[in-house]
């Protein structure tokens, strides 16, 4: 399953600070969209309130509208656990569940709630999952050790295969190869294409040939100076973006001048 | 093409430095000086210790300063003062147990000690054993039994209170005006003297239950009041330290606040948990005050908290030494009292080690 993300007149607070202003955006099904930008212009706290894990950080709000095939996520009454659930995310740093496994980390989205799985089915989800994030053949024989007795880059793979374990309509990557060497980049990049045909995949990168690489479509934010918010400034396709921008910035970001 | 050179015979590296041996030298000339210096005033082992290691601080110090130069003195003398007050703290630690070893060890070992209770036990049984030259009857198998339960009690009372409240600063608080209060009053609390939480179970069992009121479980709450602060500080800073990546994880996988803290925030942190709350028992263990108000003094063995007078090791021992069973011959009862506090610090090692190997079977694993 795959859904739309439809984003409009958006504006995020912590607390009395407008962290980013007025993003109207859509992201479409089954498809990469990479969100670029320099540092603290608000990529990584746009891409958190799509699945309202902005408002976890202490004094977080959010104004405006998110709507997933159409419904509002901040409209009253939503759970926000419910959409979380619907709507996965895989972190800048590799963070497995230290006291589990491997495979309990995979199957720590059901069983930390407590949904009742069979043997079976557990482990038909762990394989899939795992094969799912291109991890099966190098721990499937070590299924029962500690999830952090992997190396950086497979730790990010499992904690992909476990955001898809969840089976979510939309995976959110915040910055998920910056900690990673190029060949567990490599690795991620591949897993990227190939979740592009199940799920809708949002990115924030640093790394401009990785969203020239990975990216349907490419999302420039950019911020006018410390204490402003940080606001969208160009959004089309990542040929686009790259080839023949429309904004300025857009081209000087893109072909490394800056300001 | 250059030839390999030979590695010179005194080294331009080593010049001015002391050679391996002179700290040897040093603290031998300091020995016998030492000696012979105290030979001179009266000899006695402590004033030659401290004699040798004054004179091997002063000798290796100003060696340094000849030969090595200033740097090197300093580095010397820092050295010294460290290692010195090492000892200066030992020192009390070791004269403690070795005095509670050699005085309680014939009393641990007489027979009947740890299974027998002082019922029956009075001064013409300690007159006719001091007497006789037999073993000294009455034990602290009583004492033992209330010391134990009267802390299970206070734990089984204070590591939920402790724990939640914890729970409470760190996941739900986060700052707020009612857990700054609490954090501050969790402060006051740890400074309580323990006479007053004594005090405080005393008089509030004598309003509800009637005056006089000493059962096990008043005790129990009294030992609960001192160890709630520190099971709250200890958990606290355990859960403080469970980084945020793991709660986010957990969040963003569509799993529930509450079942985040129990399943990931807990279990992660668990060790450190574990192992305060052991060394909370530990402190609490030896309490001797809060229990001579709330306990009272029994000499029979009592499993029943919630009745009747309970007897534990440090009032025993305290009573055994204030009031001995036989005013004309204390030795047997000094003997008792001497054998229940090597008891009781072997009681408190053991959790202490308890608690060391808890925190090790909690650890989250490491391994490939």
């Amino acid at each position: 399953m795959s859904k739309r993300i439809d984003v409009s007149d958006l504006n995020v607070f912590y607390g009395d600070f407008l962290a980013v202003e007025g993003v109207n955006i859509t992201l479409d099904a089954k498809s990469v969209t990479a969100f670029i930008g320099p540092s603290g212009c608000g990529k990584s706290t746009f891409l958190r309130t799509l699945n309202r894990m902005h408002e976890v950080v202490p004094g977080g709000r959010v104004e405006g509208s998110v709507l997933l095939d159409g419904d509002n996520l901040y409209a009253d009454g939503v759970d926000p656990v419910l959409v979380r659930s619907q709507i996965g995310m895989v972190f800048q740093r590799a963070n497995p569940f230290p006291t589990m496994s491997i495979r309990d980390n995979v199957l720590a989205g059901v069983k930390l709630n407590n949904r009742r799985i069979s043997r079976s089915d557990a482990d038909a989800l762990v394989e899939a999952s795992l094969r799912g994030a291109n991890l099966w053949k190098e721990v499937k024989d070590r299924l029962d050790k500690p999830g952090s007795g992997l190396s950086g880059g497979q730790q990010q793979r499992l904690c992909i295969a476990r955001t898809i374990a969840v089976k979510p309509d939309v995976i959110l990557m915040d910055e998920p190869c910056s900690a990673l060497d190029p060949i567990s980049t490599l690795a991620i990049e591949d897993l990227i294409n190939e979740l592009k045909d199940q799920y809708t995949v949002v990115i924030v990168t640093h790394n401009m040939q990785q969203a020239a690489r990975v990216s349907d479509k490419t999302a420039f934010f950019n911020i006018a100076g410390t204490g402003k918010p940080g606001k969208l400034i160009e959004f089309s396709e990542t040929t686009t973006i790259f080839n023949n921008p429309v904004e300025k910035a857009t081209e000087d970001y893109v072909s490394g001048r800056f300001g | 093409m250059s030839t390999l050179l030979t590695e010179r015979k005194s080294s331009n590296l080593t010049r001015g430095r002391l050679p391996g041996y002179a700290s040897y030298v040093t603290a031998g000339a300091a020995v016998v000086l030492a000696a012979a210096l105290m030979a001179l005033a009266g000899f006695n082992v402590l004033g030659w210790a401290v004699l040798s290691g004054l004179l091997y601080a002063v000798g290796t110090v100003t060696s340094a300063a000849v030969v090595e130069g200033r740097r090197k003195a300093v580095d010397r003398l820092a050295t010294a003062l460290v290692v010195g007050a090492f000892l200066v703290a030992l020192l009390p630690l070791v004269s403690v147990i070795i005095t509670v070893l050699i005085n309680g060890i014939p009393g641990l070992l007489a027979p009947g000690f740890l299974g027998t209770s002082m019922n029956g036990v009075s001064g013409i049984q300690d007159n006719q054993s001091v007497a006789n030259h037999t073993t000294v009857l009455g034990g602290a198998y009583h004492a033992l039994a209330g010391s134990v339960l009267i802390t299970l009690w206070a734990t089984l009372i204070s590591v939920p209170i402790g724990l939640l409240t914890a729970i409470y600063l760190v996941e739900y608080g986060a700052g707020n005006k009612l857990s700054k209060a609490i954090t501050f009053l969790v402060d006051v609390m740890t400074g309580i003297p323990s006479i007053v939480a004594g005090l405080f179970a005393a008089a509030l069992f004598s309003m509800l239950l009637g005056p006089g009121t000493k059962t096990g479980f008043v005790a129990a709450i009294a030992l609960s009041v001192l160890m709630i602060p520190v099971v709250v500080r200890s958990s606290e800073e355990m859960l403080k330290i469970v980084p945020n990546e793991l709660r986010e994880a957990a969040y963003a996988l569509g799993v529930r606040k509450w079942r985040t803290i129990m399943k990931v925030v807990i279990p992660t942190a668990i060790s450190g948990i574990a192992s305060g709350v052991t060394l909370a028992i530990a402190r609490v263990i030896g309490e001797t005050a809060p229990l001579l108000v709330t306990a009272g003094f029994a000499t029979t063995i009592n499993f029943n908290v919630f009745s009747g007078w309970m007897a534990s090791l440090p009032t025993f021992i305290y009573t055994q030494i204030m009031t001995p069973t036989s005013p004309s011959n204390p030795d047997p009862s000094t003997q008792r009292a001497w054998a229940a506090a090597l008891l009781l610090i072997l009681l408190v090692m053991l959790l202490n080690l308890a608690a060391r190997l808890v925190a090790r079977l909690f650890a989250p694993r490491k391994g490939r």
